[in-house]
């Protein structure tokens, strides 16, 4: 397999750089209530990595200097950490657009059920893990039980107006493969999804994004137990597509880790791959002209975000 | 050689064009027209194909239409039916010969 970097300088991307940063993502911690197969981060009930109130001021005073746009709060389970309201109450007064991804199951646990409501009153745009509209699927991703779990989820957030076809309130679901392949067509499975949920369980949503699985973290441990891990990876590099570069996620995105430290993007996050040398590293440094046209620092994960219509937090790349 | 199956094959399906070129170009050009969305979408020509593996019985359809089936969107639910649609139609070709049986022995006993 060619390097990820060395394919994009034979096609004419030498340095593939950073065009803008109008998103802040910020990973509040490893903590989470499920523990997914593909889980990028091995997020866990178990893990200890939170971000605590010191960081979480730094991102507040950097989104109020910096005017930062749009700030998408992801984990673990973003809703577990202490100051995840604070932070929430915080970005909203500042008058920043919100993005939280939820795992759904999260709203039935203990001290969580009002958060649709909390949602609701701070104009939170959601995007809502759902890998699939039947139990088997998304039961062996995501652990037992949580099909069920996750369809009363959603028929919370529908009662508070979430997703509904006349409320501005938006609920976005977000599929992934339940293996080693790649995601489909995204508007055909919009679709069906938009179908299948309103005549099975009479569940409304706005729009689905498709991400595929980052060959890393414990869905690598998946690949590489189940000797999927070179071809999946001969598929990703074989599916590169020129006309996702353009819109690659990192291009308009910081992430600012538990730690507050700075990264490229989430997956990077993970591999613990920072910014390169010479840029700010962490959220208390955050100079927005010094990382709107950084250099990204690049991986052969890469290849994920690149194969066939592309992937990203924000779905499909290319069509 | 120590299988006639082998998995890896499956990747080296290019290597059919190497004495005939350009009946290979038009049979992919033809195959990847039929497989595109038209009609029917890329799921419903997967299940389709996933179907006709079966009944055609070849392991390298079966493997890759299971991945394209997945990969569209389907599931295990509707593959499972592709595969009965397949073991209705063999089964009714197959009874339905039996009718050839009946005229045979109609035609040749008392």
């Amino acid at each position: 397999m060619v390097p990820f970097a060395r394919k994009l300088a034979q096609l004419g991307f030498p340095d593939l750089t950073a065009e803008r940063v109008n998103i802040l993502q910020v990973n509040l911690g490893w903590r989470c209530n499920q523990a997914c197969r593909h889980c990028h981060l091995a997020a866990g009930p178990d893990r200890p990595e939170q971000m605590g109130r010191d960081a979480i001021d730094a991102v507040s005073a950097a989104v109020a200097r910096w005017a930062i746009p749009v700030v998408d709060l992801t984990g673990g389970s973003p809703e577990i950490n202490p100051h995840f309201r604070y932070l929430v109450e915080r970005l909203s007064q500042l008058g920043a657009h919100l993005l939280v991804r939820c795992n759904l199951t999260i709203l039935l646990e203990p001290d969580h059920e009002r958060l649709p409501e909390f949602f609701r009153d701070h104009r939170v745009e959601l995007v809502c893990s759902l890998p699939y509209f039947q139990e088997d699927p998304v039961d062996r991703l995501r652990g037992p039980g949580v099909f069920r779990k996750s369809l009363e989820a959603l028929r919370r957030l529908n009662r508070v107006a979430y997703g509904r076809e006349d409320s501005d309130l938006k609920l976005h679901l977000m599929y992934n493969p339940a293996g080693a392949y790649l995601p489909p067509e995204q508007g055909a499975l919009e679709d069906r999804f938009q179908q299948e949920l309103k005549r099975r369980y009479d569940i409304d949503f706005n729009r689905l994004y498709t991400l595929l699985n980052m060959p890393i973290g414990r869905f690598k441990e998946y690949l590489e137990k189940s000797s999927n891990y070179d071809r999946y990876m001969g598929k990703l590099a074989a599916g590169f597509n020129p006309a996702t570069v353009a819109g690659l996620m990192c291009r308009n995105l910081i992430s600012v880790s538990w730690e507050g430290r700075l990264f490229d993007c989430d997956f990077n996050q993970a591999l613990n791959l920072p910014l390169v040398e010479g840029l700010p590293q962490t959220i208390w440094e955050f100079d927005l002209p010094s990382l709107e046209r950084r250099p990204i620092n690049l991986g052969d994960h890469c290849y994920g975000c690149t194969a066939a219509a592309g992937s990203s937090c924000g779905g499909c790349l290319a069509e | 050689m120590s299988h006639y199956y082998e998995e890896h094959d499956l990747e080296r399906f290019s290597e059919i064009g190497k004495h005939c070129p350009e009946l290979f170009d038009y049979f992919m050009n033809y195959y990847q027209g039929v497989m595109a969305a038209g009609a029917l979408t890329v799921r419903e020509k997967a299940l389709i194909a996933l179907a006709v593996a079966h009944a055609v019985q070849c392991p390298y359809c079966i493997d890759a239409y299971t991945r394209a089936a997945l990969s569209a969107g389907s599931n295990m639910e509707e593959m499972t039916e592709a595969i009965h649609v397949a073991a209705a139609i063999r089964g009714g070709a197959t009874l339905i010969h039996g009718i050839q049986v009946h005229n045979t022995v109609e035609k040749i006993t008392i």
